[in-house]
């Protein structure tokens, strides 16, 4: 039997005024997996996550979450915005903005709980960051506002994380502590979705590669898509970059060769 | 001149003086500094008052138009702090500035002819009775001093144009070209002071930021080219202006609040009519928008595989009506050929593609 | 002190202060989702409503000026507003500011028309409308505190229960729509409870000065408090006291507005949290920042001693105050302070590093002279341009990062410009003290 993909998107396209941000793009998205989602600017990265969370106007075709509109599967999804999508400056804790996390458990009614509580402080646990619990959100360096920020998603307990560039502006500390996070999801079955900017790390750090210009110009697996011609298809003429990143792609096939040996 | 003839006219004058900077205030996205200002130099003119006991005077008005530009000031040293966001700045600065004047003129200005009504909504049926002597004719002063402001305005905004219009669009350019943004904003922020003060007699406080901020925002659903935007704006005070004398008489009710609401049906008539930006253009834009793309996709899918409407309908989710509707389209455009039954994607039917997604 | 207040007084200073405490706690949340005019924007839309009901009154032959109708009307028109930015801000290119402005002007237009129609047509029973305009607290009466207290006990009682919610709803609302939540539900919640402060304040404050109510009291809390529940019942707490305090203040003299004496009561509360709040003050900042240029003038002083110290290797001997001032226009201020700390010793006119001078003085120079050499070696800079850089950082480096900046250069001797980095005092050369 086939098992249903986490996520899929049918002849989607999505416009915001009159030029089309999305194209025609079909794509199911297999469960278990680390993604990511690649592209040049102003390609429609961001806008493939608000539209599977409903937060874009869809002209056409649908989104399946585990094969089911998103609604009905809105508490198995969890999303990552933009670090610069909120007011750091806004008053609340490290602890609060976690918390915020559970809010999808409760009804219109009901508040937040001990259990809830300790839930949040078991995620800060996690991504390291348990002593600034009490920390007011703008005395946070960049780093530490996206690991609030992926404590927060690990709170909702989902089983689809999406992530809109969850290593953008990152210390390298930071960038591994949340590649070490991103796979241990993975590994308990989870499936990450990131909106990913950086090429030269697509091959290291990812197992599946969503190639995006507008249109969807491939997916798959790392090894099978995510190569020179693909690249070219997706970004055009700026070849300089695409051959550093080919180049750095070819080490590390050689690298895991090694190791495999 | 009759009494009526003078409040049209003052009134116009008001209008276009407002509408030739307030389009400036409404394209740089400081229709709300426009209010401070138009309330925080409240303080000035009651001074001033109490001082020289008129309200045009050329010193009152360069005097209380200043206060506009320590307004201006305040806030965004206010924001420089780092402490509060602008638009908290804009409403803590303002009511305050603006307390001061009301407690000025209630304390003060008892028994004189400047009341805390007067400062909301000014009153312009006045300004015939009010002269003076120019040249030896006996004319008004509130017309004199409005029709000179606008036409200070008109130089201001001919002379300065290119300025004006690189500092709004492209704040970077300017600098690199040489001009100083910053004066640039410094003098406008002067000018729609100034304007302000010279309003207030007529129109009041609140009401000119009426004149100020409607005309430009109706003005600019109507073109987006920045000399139409100036002319559309004026013209549109300007028949406000008519308009709403002319109801004021009918309703026996303020007239410079009835310019006011005048200004606000310009907008609404501009709002749903404008070709492009109104509701119906709108609407009708995104009407035709999603059938272009309905039947872009439809090309795609056959420049991708030959086929049928019968094959197109079970893979797209569309209603049999739509089907027929856009199959109608690609084949009367001929944008698509037929190998027997099998339909194709043409090479004007590509281009069509290329012409919707244009990438 | 209240006992001698006689009632009326204790009505309007009561009435006042509960106004205050509404919306200081609501304008928190409008202050903080970057809507501060919005309160300005309704509190001018409500007066064509309160004329309006005032007609409706008339016309069915009740009390025109019954507070309940007129709230009733001032909440239509002012949610009619509401929904008039939010039309124009989705349907058009306008922003946000410029649709406030629209509603704002326009619903006060209309509001002045319908206000001067009924005081020509309907005349002498008019009076009382105008008060909505500037507010009058002074005419309260017990049965419009009443109102107040129970629409601020409801309105606040709704606040309390969707706290929570609020926060993230202002906070992230994309989040809080991909948790489920109605955000736009919210949203509309939220304003109608700022809508209902607006309309409560109008009799109080004014159409015009309601904007303060909300957001001055806001943005005084901000500044004491990074928690959210702290700010927003600070902020009610400052927004009850500005109320109680412009009340009683405008009773004391004749011709004393109330409306204006609570903002500027407000906006002093805000001037000094500005000012002297413990951890965002200006003032203290101010201070800091003073201190912080003492303490590299000191520094810069003990440097340049050291210096003159080099050319003859007599790091401790006693040099004329002229020839240390003249290095760099160093102020006499300087030398006090750092006399004053032990860190120089002065007789006359003459100058000398004390043992504690000196050791600093090394520390002062060997981070400067380290982090030159580090500029050089690590980011190519030109000679030139390596002093000045040095000059700002070396005050601000601390000793840990230079041990490790100084660890991977392998502990040099000399920097860029071939000049000794010093390691410790250099004993042998301190001489006998003046």
């Amino acid at each position: 039997m086939k098992k249903t993909p986490a996520l899929e998107f049918h002849d989607l396209t999505v416009a915001y005024d009159i030029k089309p941000v999305l194209w025609d793009v079909d794509l199911s998205i297999p469960e278990g997996q680390l993604v990511a989602i690649v592209g040049p600017n102003g390609a429609g990265k961001s806008t493939l996550l608000k539209a599977a969370l409903n937060l874009a106007p869809l002209s056409s075709g649908f989104v399946r979450v585990y094969g089911a509109p998103y609604p009905e599967m809105r508490k198995r999804v969890a999303y990552v915005p933009q670090r610069e999508s909120v007011d750091w400056d806004f008053p609340a804790s490290v602890l609060d903005v976690v918390l915020m996390g559970r809010y999808g458990k409760r009804g219109w009614f009901q508040r937040t709980n001990a259990a809830d509580r300790t839930r949040a402080l078991d995620c800060l646990g996690k991504v390291g960051m348990l002593e600034f619990a009490d920390r007011q959100i703008s005395r946070l360096s960049g780093g530490q506002q996206q690991r609030t920020f992926l404590a927060r998603a690990l709170a909702q307990d989902a089983d689809l994380y999406l992530m809109d560039e969850p290593f953008a502006g990152v210390d390298v500390v930071t960038e591994r502590a949340i590649l070490t996070l991103l796979r241990e999801l993975r590994d308990t079955g989870k499936t990450v979705v990131c909106v990913h900017h950086d090429l030269q790390t697509v091959g290291e750090y990812f197992d599946w590669v969503v190639l995006l210009n507008m249109r969807l110009v491939a997916a798959g697996p790392i090894a099978e898509v995510f190569n020179t011609d693909k690249l070219q298809a997706t970004y055009g003429g700026h070849l300089s970059i695409l051959e550093r990143a080919a180049t750095r792609l070819l080490k590390d096939r050689r690298g895991r060769a090694r190791d495999a040996r | 001149m009759s009494p009526d003839t003078v409040i049209l006219l003052t009134g116009s004058c008001a209008a276009v003086a407002c509408a030739l900077v307030g389009t400036f205030l409404v394209l740089r996205g400081m229709a709300l500094i426009g209010d401070a200002i138009s309330h925080a130099v409240l303080p000035g003119i009651v001074i001033a008052f109490l001082l020289t006991d008129s309200v045009s005077s050329l010193p009152v008005v360069l005097g209380a138009g200043a206060l506009g530009l320590v307004t201006v000031w305040l806030i965004e040293s206010l924001v420089r702090t780092r402490r509060v966001k602008e638009d908290a700045s804009i409403a803590v600065v303002f009511p305050a500035l603006f307390a001061v004047g009301v407690l000025l003129v209630t304390r003060f200005a008892h028994g004189k002819d400047l009341d805390a009504e007067c400062v909301l909504y000014g009153e312009i049926a006045f300004a015939p009775f009010d002269t003076m002597t120019l040249w030896g004719m006996v004319i008004s002063r509130p017309l004199v001093a409005l029709a000179s402001v606008a036409a200070l305005n008109l130089v201001f905004v001919v002379a300065l144009y290119k300025e004006l219009k690189i500092a709004t669009f492209d704040g970077a350019l300017a600098a690199t070209l040489g001009m100083s943004p910053v004066l640039v904003h410094y003098l406008l922020m002067g000018t729609v002071s100034v304007t302000t003060v010279a309003s207030f007699e007529s129109v009041g406080a609140i009401l000119v930021v009426a004149f100020l901020i409607v005309p430009g925002s109706a003005a600019w659903l109507w073109t987006d080219k920045l000399h139409w935007m100036l002319t559309i704006a004026a013209a549109i005070g300007v028949t406000s202006a008519f308009l709403g004398f002319h109801l004021a008489v009918y309703w026996d009710a303020s007239i410079a609040g009835c310019m006011a609401l005048a200004m606000g049906g310009c907008f609404v008539l501009s709002w749903i009519f404008a070709p492009r930006e109104g509701l119906f253009g709108r609407w009708n834009l995104r009407r035709v928008t999603r059938e272009r793309f309905a039947e872009a996709l439809l090309l795609e899918r056959l420049a991708r595989a030959p086929g049928n409407a019968t094959e197109v309908a079970a893979e797209f989710c569309w209603t049999a009506e739509q089907v027929a509707r856009h199959w109608a389209t690609v084949t009367s455009q001929k944008w698509i050929t037929a190998t027997g039954n099998a339909w194709q994607t043409n090479e004007a039917g590509r281009a069509q593609i290329q012409k919707i997604v244009g990438d | 002190m209240v006992a001698a207040m006689d009632f009326t007084l204790f009505n309007v200073v009561l009435g006042s202060a509960l106004l205050g405490l509404v919306a200081g706690a609501l304008g928190s949340f409008a202050f903080l989702n970057r809507q501060s005019l919005l309160g300005d924007a309704l509190a001018h839309a409500a007066l064509p409503g309160v004329c309006l009901a005032f007609l409706l009154g008339i016309a069915l032959d009740i009390p025109p000026k019954q507070p309940l109708l007129l709230l009733g009307g001032a909440l239509l028109t002012a949610w009619i507003g509401t929904l008039a930015i939010l039309a124009i801000t989705r349907t058009t290119r306008l922003k946000q500011d410029a649709a406030l402005g629209i509603v704002l002007s326009v619903f006060f237009g209309a509001g002045i028309v319908l206000l001067t129609a009924i005081q020509h047509n309907v005349g002498a029973q008019q009076s009382g409308l105008d008060s909505f305009l500037f507010g009058q607290a002074a005419s309260l009466l017990p049965s419009d505190v009443w109102v107040i207290g129970i629409l601020g006990g409801i309105v606040l009682t709704v606040l309390g229960y969707f706290f929570q919610t609020f926060r993230i709803v202002v906070f992230d609302p994309a989040c809080a729509a991909t948790l489920g939540l109605p955000v736009r539900r919210y949203e509309i919640l939220l304003t109608t409870l700022i809508v209902v402060a607006v309309v409560v304040g109008l009799q109080t404050v004014g159409v015009v000065l309601m904007a303060a109510m909300l957001v001055t009291p806001a943005a005084a809390a901000r500044q004491w408090t990074d928690r959210l529940g702290h700010m927003v019942m600070l902020a009610g707490a400052l927004g009850a006291v500005a109320g109680a305090t412009g009340a009683w203040a405008s009773s004391l003299e004749a011709r004393l507005p109330t409306g204006p004496l609570i903002v500027l009561a407000a906006t002093a509360l805000m001037l000094f949290s500005l000012l002297m709040s413990p951890r965002r003050g200006l003032f203290w900042a101010a201070m800091r920042r003073a201190a912080n240029r003492r303490r590299i003038a000191v520094e810069n002083l003990l440097k340049d001693l050291w210096r003159l110290g080099e050319r003859d290797g007599r790091f401790a001997s006693p040099r004329a105050v002229s020839d240390v001032m003249a290095v760099r226009a160093a102020s006499m201020s300087a030398l006090g302070q750092a006399q004053s700390s032990g860190l120089v010793r002065r007789n006359g006119t003459l100058v000398q590093l004390s043992e504690r001078g000196l050791q600093h003085a090394a520390r002062i120079v060997r981070n400067h002279r380290i982090w030159e050499l580090y500029l050089s070696r690590r980011l190519d800079l030109a000679d030139d341009h390596l002093h000045r850089d040095a000059e700002d950082m070396e005050h601000a480096l601390d000793d840990d990062v230079i041990e490790q900046i100084d660890e991977a250069l392998g502990r040099p001797g000399t920097d860029p410009h071939g000049r000794p980095i010093p390691r410790g005092v250099p004993g042998s050369t301190v001489e006998a003290a003046l």
